[in-house]
C-alpha cells in the first residue's frame, strides 16, 4: 500500500543528501564559483566514507573522511579557477570525471563489503509525537537528516543576515566593488568552493553510510549531484527554497519504488509493477522533473528579474572589466 | 616567496600543441602513479595499452573501430563548444540515434527484405533525426527561455538511458534478455572483411563504414565553420555575443540549429555503432563514448582534424582500458588528462612567475 506519510519521511530522509550538495553549491555559486564537479565530489564522499566505515567500523571516522576527501577534490577546481582562471564549465567536468574514476578505482571489491555501522538513527523526544507532521519529520530519522534540518536555516541566515555572508554575496556579485573594500576575493572563493567541497562529501556519506548504506560503483549517487546543480537553479540560490525542493525530489525517488509494489491503481492493473518494462518511465521521472523545475526557475528569474550572482563563472583579475 | 600569473602578450604558435602533449604525458605519468598506487604495474599496463591498441593491423581496425563513435560525437561537441553551449548530453543523443535507427529495422518502418542501399540510408536519417530532436530540445529551451543547458542536456542523457531500457527489456527484447534481436544482414554497415575475397588482406579487419561518415563529417564541419558565412557568424556569437547581436544575427536561430546539428552527429554515431558493431540494440551500447567526446573536443582545441586525431588516441585507451583492472582506471586518466590540459591553456595564456615579493605596480 501507498502511505503519504512513509513517503513524505523517506524523502525528507533520501532530499537530506541532495540538500547538503545543493547548499553547498550555493555556497560556492554566491561566492561566484561555478562548480559542475558535485557529482563527482558525492562520489569522493560515498567511496571515502563507505570504506573508512567498512574498515575501521567507525561511521563518524566515514563521515570526516569523507568531508576532507570531497573538500581536497574541490580545492583542485578553486585552484584551476581562481588561480588559473580557467573556464568553470569544463574544471567542473574534469572534476567529475576524474572524482567517477577515482571513486571506481578506490572502490574496486567494495560492493563485497556486506553490512557496515551506520549513522545512529533515532525520533526526537516530544516532536516526534507532534501528529503527522512529527511522524514525517522527527520519527527514527537518521542522525543526517536532523544536521540538515540546522544546516539550512544556519546557512540562510550566514549568507543573508551577517557581516560574513554579505561579504560573500559581494565576491559574487561585484567583485571588484567588493575588492575595493578591502576584502579578499580570492580567499573567500576559495574558501566557499571549500565548504561546498565539504559540503558535497557530505552528501556522499548521507548515502552509503546513512541513508541507503552500500557501495554500488557509479550507480551510488545515479546523478543526484546534478540534480543538486539543477536544484540551485530552481531555488534561485537560497538555502530555504532548496531545501524545499530537495525534499520534493527526495519524496519522488520515494515513490517511484512503493508504487511498484501496488497491484492495482484505481481498480486498474498497476502497469508499474516491479519488473515490468514500464518501470523505466517510472526512472525517468526525477530527470523529468528537474528540467521542468529548471524551466520553471529561469522563467520566474526573468521575470522578478533576479537569477544568478553576477559575477557567477566569471574569473576575478584585479584591474580587469569583470563584472 | 609568491608565485604569479602574468599574461603573455602574443603567445608563441609552438607553445598550444607543445603544452598540449605536455599535458597528455604529465597525465599518464600521474595515472601511472595512481596506478601504481592501487597495487597495478604502470609499465605493463601502458605497454599493453600500445599493444593492444596499435600492436597489428588487427587491432589497429579495432582501435579505429572505438574511434568512430568518438569522432562522431567529438565533433557533435566541438561544434556546440565553439558556439559556447555546452552540450553536454551527447551520450543521450547517441542513445537516441541507436535508438531511432533500430527502429527503423525492428518496429519494422521497412518491409524485411528491403535491401542493404535502402535500409542503410533510411537507418542514416532515422539515427541522426533521433539525436538531432534530442539536442533541439535544450536547444529551444535554452534560445527562447534562457534555460541553462548544461543540466537540460545532462538530465536528457539519463531521460535517454531509460528510455533504450525500456525498449530492450520490454517490446523488442529477445526472449527476456537485454537486447533485441540481431538485425538481418541487409542492416549491418559493411566492413573491410566483407570485401576479403577481393582484397585478402583485409579478412578479419572490422573497420567499417561509419569510420567513413566520421571523415566525411570532419571535412564538412572543417569547411562549414573556417569557410562560409555561416560558420563565420556562428564563431562571432561564441567568441563575442553581443557584437554579433549589433550585428544583426539571430542569435537564437543559430543556437537552435548547432543543438540539432550537433544532435544530428551523435544520433549518427549511434546509428553507425548498432548498424556496424553490436547489430542489435542492447542496455550498454555505449561505455561513456558522449562524455569522452567533450574531452576530445576539448584536447583537440575544437578544430575537426584534431577531433579524429584525439578520436584514435582516445579510442587506443578506450580499448585497450577493458583489460585494465581496475575498471576505472581509462576514466581517472582521462579525468586527470581533462585537467592537464586546462592547466595547460592556463599556461599559454599566463606565464608564471616566481619572487620574492610583486614587484611595484606593473
Amino acid at each position: 500500500m501507498i502511505d503519504l506519510t512513509l513517503i513524505l519521511a523517506a524523502g525528507v530522509a533520501s532530499g537530506t543528501i541532495l540538500l547538503f550538495a545543493a547548499v553547498g553549491e550555493i555556497f560556492a555559486e554566491r561566492a561566484g564559483v561555478l562548480n559542475l564537479g558535485v557529482e563527482g565530489m558525492m562520489l569522493i564522499g560515498a567511496v571515502a566514507a563507505f570504506s573508512v566505515t567498512a574498515a575501521t567500523g567507525n561511521p563518524w571516522l566515514g563521515v570526516v573522511v569523507a568531508m576532507i576527501a570531497g573538500g581536497l577534490l574541490s580545492l583542485v577546481h578553486a585552484a584551476i579557477t581562481i588561480q588559473f582562471r580557467a573556464d568553470q564549465v569544463i574544471s567542473g567536468l574534469a572534476l567529475t570525471f576524474l572524482g567517477s574514476g577515482l571513486a571506481r578505482v578506490l572502490g574496486d571489491g567494495l560492493s563485497k563489503a556486506g553490512q557496515i555501522s551506520t549513522l545512529p538513527r533515532f525520533t526526537v523526544p516530544l516532536l516526534g509525537d507532534i501528529p503527522v507532521l512529527g511522524a514525517i519529520l522527527f520519527r527514527d530519522q537518521s542522525l543526517m537528516t536532523y544536521v540538515g534540518f540546522v544546516l539550512v536555516p544556519l546557512a540562510w541566515y550566514w549568507i543573508e543576515r551577517t557581516r560574513p555572508g554579505l561579504n560573500l554575496r559581494a565576491v559574487g556579485e561585484r567583485p571588484a566593488a567588493a575588492d575595493a573594500q578591502g576584502i579578499d576575493v580570492v580567499r573567500l572563493r576559495y574558501l566557499y568552493v571549500l565548504v561546498g567541497g565539504l559540503l558535497a562529501g557530505l552528501a556522499g556519506a548521507t548515502i552509503t553510510i546513512a541513508i541507503s548504506p552500500g557501495w554500488f560503483g557509479d550507480q551510488t549517487v545515479a546523478g543526484r549531484g546534478w540534480i543538486a546543480v539543477g536544484l540551485v537553479i530552481f531555488a534561485q540560490w537560497s538555502p530555504i527554497r532548496a531545501a524545499i525542493g530537495a525534499y520534493l525530489f527526495g519524496a519522488i525517488f520515494r515513490f517511484i519504488i512503493d508504487i511498484q509494489g501496488v497491484k492495482t491503481i484505481l481498480g486498474a492493473e498497476n502497469p508499474f509493477q516491479a519488473g515490468r518494462s514500464a518501470t523505466f518511465f517510472l526512472e525517468m521521472l526525477p530527470y523529468l522533473f528537474v528540467v521542468i523545475v529548471v524551466i520553471i526557475g529561469s522563467r520566474e528569474a526573468l521575470r522578478r528579474r533576479v537569477g544568478a550572482p553576477a559575477a557567477l563563472g566569471i574569473p576575478y583579475v584585479r584591474g580587469e572589466r569583470g563584472a | 616567496m609568491i608565485i604569479r600569473l602574468e599574461p603573455r602578450g602574443e603567445p608563441p604558435r609552438w607553445l598550444s600543441p607543445l603544452l598540449t602533449i605536455a599535458a597528455v604525458i604529465v597525465a599518464l605519468l600521474v595515472g601511472a602513479v595512481v596506478l601504481a598506487f592501487v597495487g597495478g604495474d604502470p609499465v605493463k599496463a601502458y605497454l599493453h595499452i600500445v599493444k593492444a591498441a596499435f600492436g597489428d593491423v588487427g587491432v589497429l581496425s579495432d582501435t579505429l573501430v572505438k574511434a568512430t563513435p568518438l569522432i562522431l560525437t567529438g565533433l557533435a561537441c566541438a561544434l556546440a563548444f565553439r558556439m559556447r553551449l555546452w552540450n553536454i548530453g551527447a551520450e543521450g543523443q547517441f542513445l537516441l540515434g541507436a535508438w531511432g535507427a533500430s527502429a527503423v529495422v525492428l518496429f519494422p518502418l521497412l518491409p524485411a527484405g528491403t535491401p542493404s542501399f535502402v535500409v542503410i540510408p533510411v537507418m542514416m536519417v532515422a539515427g541522426a533525426l533521433a539525436g538531432a530532436l534530442w539536442g533541439v530540445i535544450p536547444g529551444v529551451l535554452r534560445a527562447r527561455l534562457g534555460v541553462n543547458e548544461i543540466i537540460t542536456t545532462l538530465m536528457l542523457n539519463y531521460v535517454a538511458l531509460a528510455w533504450i531500457q525500456f525498449w530492450v527489456f520490454g517490446p523488442w527484447s529477445e526472449g527476456g534478455f537485454q537486447q533485441t534481436a540481431p538485425f538481418p544482414k541487409e542492416a549491418w554497415l559493411p566492413r573491410l572483411t566483407d570485401f576479403a575475397k577481393t582484397v585478402p588482406a583485409f579478412s578479419g579487419l572490422t573497420t567499417h563504414l561509419g569510420l567513413v561518415f566520421a571523415l566525411v563529417a570532419a571535412a564538412a564541419l572543417s569547411i562549414a565553420v573556417s569557410r562560409t558565412r555561416w560558420g563565420y557568424e556562428m564563431r562571432l556569437i561564441g567568441d563575442n555575443a553581443r557584437a554579433a547581436r549589433y550585428a544583426g544575427i539571430d542569435i537564437a536561430r543559430y543556437v537552435i540549429v548547432v543543438f540539432a546539428i550537433s544532435g544530428a552527429l551523435a544520433g549518427l554515431a549511434g546509428m553507425s555503432e548498432v548498424g556496424g558493431v553490436v547489430h542489435r540494440l542492447q542496455d550498454r551500447i555505449s561505455p561513456g563514448y558522449g562524455f569522452t567526446a567533450i574531452i576530445i573536443a576539448y584536447l583537440a582545441r575544437l578544430g575537426p582534424w584534431r577531433v579524429v586525431l584525439a578520436s584514435i588516441l582516445f579510442g587506443a585507451l578506450i580499448l585497450a582500458g577493458r583489460e585494465i583492472q581496475p575498471s576505472g582506471v581509462p576514466a581517472m586518466i582521462q579525468g586527470v588528462i581533462l585537467f592537464c590540459l586546462i592547466a595547460a591553456e592556463a599556461l599559454v595564456r599566463y606565464r608564471i612567475v616566481i619572487g620574492r615579493r610583486a614587484p611595484s605596480a606593473a
